[in-house]
């Protein structure tokens, strides 16, 4: 007689297992209506838009939108000589167009990040384009000299390219031509390669700062009797809890020229009194600033890990005869690892987009790229530019935690 | 299709640049803040306010067009009236990001002369913008300090390191700097621009920027200049003539302005499109741009009026009878001896190639 396994039923006879599942998919449910306003949130405030602007980077349409059929014609012209009637006779009737619609300005804008000068060339010849007759290849080239140039037509045809690795391409100081891909700047012209460069190099330094100068005070926070590391730990709050503008204005009081540090160190005889120091407008003015500001964020968590390591451990190496050194480079040290994982991790992630600081202290050495994505977000309103610098120090950025998770594990972080 | 994406990101920066939503006024005007924007409170503000019975926000910005296209093309216009340069004036006008202002609707002025001729030549060149003021860059130095050096007179001077050691502020933007550079290696003023459209013209002007360089304190806010030079940080700067007038009148600084290669330019107010109080807005362009209310900024700081008409009405500093404003205008015949008019169309079309140069050597 073969042996039926009967299934366990609940009360109501159906299987317990299909009951379970029921019950645990309305409790999940229920989970996920508490976790849905701060994912829509996330998904409005963060996602979107960051992807929104990721897209900038590689797409603009702004030709396209105000010259369709231009853009249409020129897709078919070879890019070496002069286009014929058919691009001409369509360019004056969009231009004429655009000139109604007061459009010529932002396609003109669009292709003067391209060309330069194409702006004035654009506006003026859309004016005469209303009165324009056939032929009007002689029209047009008459109206401005500029359209007798073959690399105006080749910057037109670039920019009337919805998608474009363009951007990224200047992002990296590189120009990209029609016929001959991309090519790198003259090198009086590059910069942004530099900024990238300089702001790993600073964010390096100031984590290097933060570590030095806060892996001490972390200690004695750690150590102390309560009552008095409370009190010190009010002195790491306290800037925390200040406005940065005030902290860094604070800082050019100090450093200026004219400031404490160089009064003092007049006044003591360091130096004289017509060569004092420049500590600020600098680059070394930009690292002390930023030391300063992101010191708390390498100090708690260092502390938060100092506190859980029992002290009884290094008193243990010290009893069986490690220096004070030893026992400090091989059991306290590697138990901190994951404070120093965390706090560095933090100060230099946030020390890469930093630009209030480097702005006001900077001067002309201690600029960094994010200063650069602000000028063309705020000022030259070449949003795709920006874009595609932000995408590069994103995607910097992703690397750099891509690294650290393989070297140093990512669960090794302890964030408090 | 068409990607929507724009408006979400102009929403999301639009977000980010002002926090806080204002009340809503009948009128939100938004200028540069400081002493300008106090002398245009006084002159414009509180006597419209008097007239209409409406109230006006006033709000500050640095320049720039990135918060007018933001909230244009988010659709969440809450800025009415701008005070804009030209060259952001013409550009914003060609981007749409301005109502177009029909010029022959503006006030005569008083003798009947229509607007069109009143307002001073060339200043009506965009069709988006109403001119008010005439303003410009010079080079200040602090006369109260003691150096062992005599006044400096001319352009050539504030280059020169070895007569005038010292640190200087300018500011951080290739527009003027590279005039200000021309005019000190002794190209004439009605060359400037000329030379700056060809490359060797360039490289001049970076040239003799080169030998200054390591003496530049780059200034940016219009306040900063003033302060850097109370401070004693630097020995000359550049700055905005009228921040100087107002360091000097207000507050009993010792500023000595160098009129020499001065670069003047306008500053004009614009609509924003778009905007829920247009009715208003224009009414207050019309009437702040009136020939007497041009002439009433004109007591509170040393900016000249866009209107010929305004210039007789022009008398003393509101609470000092003793300062004449006249002389103080970037448009006294003393002060435009040898003077530069800002070529804005050469800038609508080279700034962005030129900015590029000019970033890039000054991280070189």
């Amino acid at each position: 007689m073969p042996n039926v396994i009967e299934p366990i039923t609940a009360a109501d006879g159906t299987p317990l297992k299909k009951k379970l599942a029921r019950a645990l998919f309305r409790s999940k449910i229920r989970a996920a209506g508490l976790v849905l306003p701060l994912f829509a949130f996330i998904l409005c405030t963060f996602v979107v838009p960051i992807f929104a602007l990721m897209v900038q980077g590689v797409h603009n349409d702004t030709f396209h939108t105000y010259m369709p059929r231009t853009a249409e014609v020129l897709e078919d012209w070879d890019g070496s000589s002069l286009p014929g009637e058919l691009i001409f006779a369509t360019l004056a009737k969009e231009l004429a167009k655009t000139k109604k619609e007061r459009t010529v300005g932002k396609v003109a804008t669009r292709v003067n990040r391209q060309y330069s000068g194409a702006r004035s060339t654009f506006t003026k010849t859309a004016r005469k384009a209303v009165k324009m007759e056939a032929p009007f290849k002689n029209a047009i080239l008459k109206a401005d000299k500029k359209w007798k140039r073959v690399e105006f037509w080749q910057a037109i045809k670039l920019t009337s390219q919805t998608w474009t690795p363009a951007f990224y391409g200047a992002a990296l100081d590189y120009e990209l031509s029609l016929n001959d891909g991309f090519e790198r700047k003259a090198e009086k012209e590059r910069i942004h390669v530099k900024l990238f460069w300089r702001t790993l190099v600073i964010s390096a330094v100031v984590m290097g700062f933060c570590l030095l100068l806060g892996y001490p005070v972390a200690y004695l926070l750690a150590t102390l009797p309560l009552k008095t590391s409370n009190l010190l730990m009010i002195l790491v709050l306290l800037p925390f809890w200040t406005s940065l503008l005030v902290r860094t204005t604070a800082w050019i009081a100090i450093l200026q020229s004219q400031g404490v540090v160089n009064d003092i160190l007049v006044w003591i005889g360091v130096t004289s009194n017509d060569s004092r120091f420049s500590l600020i407008y600098n680059m070394t003015g930009t690292v002390v600033a930023m030391t300063h500001i992101l010191l708390p964020f390498m100090v708690l968590p260092l502390y938060s890990v100092m506190k859980t390591i029992p002290s009884s451990y290094v008193r243990a190496a010290r009893s069986l005869g490690a220096t004070p050194t030893w026992a400090f480079l091989k059991i306290y040290l590697p138990q901190t690892v994951p404070g120093i994982g965390a706090g560095g991790l933090l100060v230099f992630i946030l020390a890469i987009g930093y630009y209030i600081t480097p702005a006001l202290v900077g001067g002309q050495s201690g600029v960094l790229i994010s200063n650069m994505i602000a000028f063309h977000m705020k000022s030259s309103l070449n949003w795709s530019l920006a874009a595609a610098l932000g995408g590069i120090l994103l995607g910097g950025v992703l690397l750099l935690y891509w690294a650290y998770d393989r070297v140093v594990g990512i669960d090794n972080v302890k964030l408090g | 299709m068409s990607l929507n994406y724009k408006s979400i990101v102009a929403a999301a920066t639009f977000a980010g640049l002002i926090s806080g939503i204002a009340y809503a006024g009948d009128l939100t005007v938004v200028s540069w803040g400081g002493a300008y924007t106090k002398s245009q409170v006084e002159g414009y503000h509180k006597p419209w306010m008097a007239k209409t019975g409406k109230s006006i926000i006033s709000e500050d910005y640095t320049g720039g067009l990135a918060e007018i296209k933001a909230q244009v093309e988010s659709g969440n216009v809450s800025w009415d009236v701008v005070d804009l340069e030209l060259s952001d004036a013409i550009r914003g006008c060609d981007e749409g990001l301005f109502e177009v202002i029909d010029h022959s609707s503006l006030p005569p002025a008083p003798d009947g002369t229509p607007a069109t001729e009143d307002f001073i030549d060339g200043s009506l060149s965009s069709e988006c913008a109403v001119p008010n003021i005439v303003w410009s860059s010079v080079y200040v130095y602090d006369s109260s300090k003691v150096r062992n050096w005599n006044a400096p007179k001319t352009m050539a001077d504030f280059f020169n390191t070895d007569a005038f050691p010292g640190k200087r502020g300018m500011r951080k933007n290739p527009r003027v700097t590279l005039e200000f550079a021309l005019i000190a290696d002794g190209v004439p003023t009605s060359e400037v621009y000329e030379m700056l459209g060809t490359e060797e013209g360039l490289a001049r002007a970076f040239a003799k920027l080169d030998t200054i360089k390591d003496d530049v304190i780059w200034w940016e806010a219009g306040a900063q200049p003033p302060q850097l030079l109370a401070d004693g940080e630097v020995i000359f700067t550049t700055a905005w003539n009228g921040r100087v007038f107002n360091a000097v009148a207000a507050e009993d600084k010792s500023f000595e302005m160098v009129w020499d290669g001065q670069i003047y330019d306008l500053d004009l107010f614009a609509i924003v499109k778009g905007t829920k109080n247009l009715e208003n807005a224009l009414d207050f362009v019309k009437f702040a741009t009136a020939t007497e209310q041009l002439a009433a900024q004109a007591s509170w700081i040393s900016y000249g009026p866009a209107r010929k008409s305004s210039a007789p009405l022009i008398g003393t500093y509101h609470d000092n009878p003793d300062i004449q404003m006249l002389e103080h205008m970037p448009t006294s015949p003393a002060a435009l001896k040898n003077a530069l008019a800002n070529d804005f169309m050469f800038w609508a079309d080279n700034f962005d190639e030129i900015n590029e140069k000019f970033n890039a050597w000054l991280a070189g």
